[in-house]
């Protein structure tokens, strides 16, 4: 039997954080190539602690619903999992390429494959690509398009510029869109000279965050000058200087991002079958159909 | 009583070769024939049809024994669910003939769980709010699919966010219903997570407890202040937090973690089914704040009160802690807690810069 389990940040005050890896896990669960789907959170519950003693299967690939390197992923999860013998050596990653490691818990007699975030997985460009088709309700959304990735910034954690490159260059390289750019928050090039940035009269602004929250709902918009104030709502999209803004919302939320867990999965050595493809073309069905709503 | 279904006579004619004996029911196959015993009496060297008799009077004994044991479900939930109808201490007629009849009542946590009788001997579980026990199943909001339970423990009757899953803020107003033990399981897993898994361990005498000081060395980042706190001078800061966490009246969970071995805590760790293995995020997160806070060191200051007012502000104390300041009553000025009576003493006593009779706090940095 093997088992997937999404660790993900969660929330003690916000009530939606938990909602994209819920969503994702049940989108994983339908797919019925893991005997068992699970979800574990660090202020949530079941803990990273406690969440291995409810799986049943011995093979458990972990998958990080997070979008860089850092701090979780390579001290805190591994920790809490108590992943018996783990050094950040064996992702032998440069900041943005871990895949999994496999490992032993102390508390539970299985055999655990550590993944990479999701965040960093080629196949997050995608999301991103995705998630502007969807704010944009064009499936074809690219020419006549601008693209800024937004992340956080370097603040506690370099890899997390990193990963927003990484995809930003990857996107561009496609020439889909007009023009790709990287944007932070708390970094040069800002957030907030957005229009700045962009010829482009149409720009579609994907921010490489897990869960809507604070940043996403409350400072980008704000920032950007979609919104005077977030409580009030902006349009979709906003005019700014001159520009219009589709604001996507973390990209996290996207339905795709599922399919990135299953990759990360299958990177690891997971059985997925047809699970990739079923997902990708079950998730761009509920895009279309919720874009035409 | 209903006949013996065909495919759990089949297994136990089968099993017997190895020797059944599970609940009361002994079920044998040798060279003198087939052996079949309920506590209702011992029949020998039975005959193959001699047996599916027996059986067919026994349909309780036979299909009890299936359901546990020729279904492969893993001993954790085994165990679970034969503790809900308390099958270790009841014998199978007892339990079935309640089934049958208004069903079996157990609890988990706030759970009230009702096991009925299905076909074949089956059970079907059904899973509300205690405090609907008497409300009629048509009158709440069913579900079948345990995973809608997550959505529906989020927030409680108030409609505030339950970051605490074990909270006693379970909120009403719906039901899961036809359940069967597996989909019974996976509803206690999202409403109370890992709590099967921690009650089981703990009844094998496995329970990896983590105490107080192990769980707060552990800590990193923004939370490894927290040892900073345990100065090896007692550990009283500890009960507080627990007296404020953990009681029976915040989480139902009983708290089986102490200060560190060998060395519990004075407060009381509760009365739950389910144990509580190692401080929770939300204990940790609170005590980083207490951290801050407790690295203070106390002044004097002087204020003038009236008795009532130094009594009415243990009053305000006291209902925040309790989570009662809701619900006095508008007009109710005979509480110190009721809102006109908070206004007048604020109106009274604080100046316009919110300090209370007008002494500057002095942080003295
Ligand atoms: S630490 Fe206290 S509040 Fe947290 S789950 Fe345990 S008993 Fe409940």
């Amino acid at each position: 039997m093997q088992a997937l389990v999404i660790v993900a940040h969660g929330s003690h005050l916000n009530p939606d954080a938990s909602t994209p890896t819920y969503d994702h896990a049940d989108t994983i669960r339908e797919a019925g190539v893991f005997d068992e789907v699970r979800t574990a959170f660090w202020k949530e519950e079941p803990s990273f602690r406690e969440v291995l003693r409810t799986v049943e299967s011995e093979e458990v690939y972990v998958v990080p619903l997070f979008i860089s390197e850092g701090y979780f992923t390579e001290e805190v999860i591994p920790r809490e999992l108590r992943l018996e013998g783990w050094d950040l050596e064996q992702w032998d990653s440069d900041g943005t390429s871990a895949t999994h490691a496999t490992l032993e818990a102390a508390d539970v007699d299985k055999t655990i494959h550590y993944c990479g975030p999701v965040g960093t997985h080629d196949a997050m460009s995608d999301v991103i690509v995705r998630r502007a088709e969807t704010v944009t309700g064009d499936s074809e959304a690219g020419e006549g398009f601008a693209l800024a990735v937004v992340g956080h910034g370097t603040e506690r954690n370099e890899n997390s510029a990193k990963a927003v490159h990484l995809h930003a260059d990857r996107i561009a390289e496609t020439g889909r869109f007009d023009e790709v750019k990287a944007l932070f928050m708390d970094e040069d090039p800002e957030i907030d000279d957005v229009t700045d940035f962009f010829e482009t009269t149409d720009i579609v602004v994907v921010p490489l965050f897990i869960a809507d929250g604070y940043h996403t709902q409350e400072d980008i918009p704000e920032d950007m000058g979609l919104t005077d104030d977030y409580r009030t709502g902006w349009e979709t999209p906003a005019e700014v200087d001159g520009h219009r803004i589709w604001y996507a919302g973390a990209v996290g939320t996207e339905g795709l991002t599922a399919d990135v867990v299953i990759e990360r999965a299958a990177d690891a050595g997971a059985d997925v079958g047809d699970a990739i493809e079923t997902v990708r073309h079950r998730t761009r069905s509920d895009a279309n159909a919720s874009a035409g709503d | 009583m209903t006949d013996v279904n065909d495919e759990q006579l089949d297994a136990l004619l089968s099993a017997a070769a190895s020797g059944v004996d599970y609940d009361g029911l002994v079920a044998e196959h040798d060279v003198d024939g087939y052996r079949f015993e309920t506590p209702d009496g011992t029949h020998e060297e039975l005959t193959e049809a001699e047996f599916g008799e027996l059986a067919d009077r026994n349909p309780w004994f036979v299909s009890n024994w299936y359901y546990w044991r020729a279904r492969d479900r893993p001993d954790t939930e085994v165990a679970f669910l034969r503790y809900l109808e308390g099958a270790d201490d009841r014998p199978v007629t007892d339990r079935y003939e309640t089934m049958a009849d208004d069903g079996i009542v157990a609890s988990w946590g706030q759970l009230r769980i009702d096991i009925a009788l299905g076909e074949d001997g089956h059970r079907v579980y059904t899973v509300r709010n205690e405090t609907e026990a008497d409300t009629a199943i048509e009158s709440l909001t069913v579900h079948t699919d345990p995973l809608e339970a997550r959505e529906l423990v989020k927030h409680d009757d108030r409609g505030r966010y339950r970051p605490l899953k074990t909270a006693p803020t379970l909120p009403t107003g719906w039901a899961f219903v036809d359940l069967d033990g597996r989909a019974l399981a996976e509803t206690v897993e999202y409403v109370y997570p890992a709590t099967i898994a921690n009650w089981h361990l703990e009844r094998r005498g496995e329970l990896d407890v983590d105490h107080w000081r192990e769980t707060m060395e552990r800590q990193s980042g923004i939370y490894s202040v927290i040892k900073t706190w345990d100065r090896g001078e007692g550990h009283e800061h500890v009960n507080w937090v627990a007296e404020a966490c953990c009681a029976d009246s915040q989480c139902l969970k009983r708290r089986e973690w102490e200060y560190e071995d060998g060395t519990p805590l004075e407060v009381d760790g509760g009365d739950g089914e389910f144990p509580c293995r190692e401080p929770c995020s939300l204990v940790v997160t609170a005590a980083r704040q207490w951290t801050k806070l407790e690295g203070e060191e106390t002044k004097r200051y002087e204020f003038e009160l009236t008795p009532s007012e130094k009594e009415q502000i243990e009053a305000i104390v006291d209902a925040v802690a309790d989570g009662e300041a809701e619900s006095i009553r508008e007009a109710d000025i005979y509480e110190g807690a009721n809102r006109y009576r908070a206004r007048f003493l604020r109106a009274k006593r604080f100046d316009e810069e919110g300090r209370l009779c007008g002494v500057p706090t002095d942080d003295g940095s």
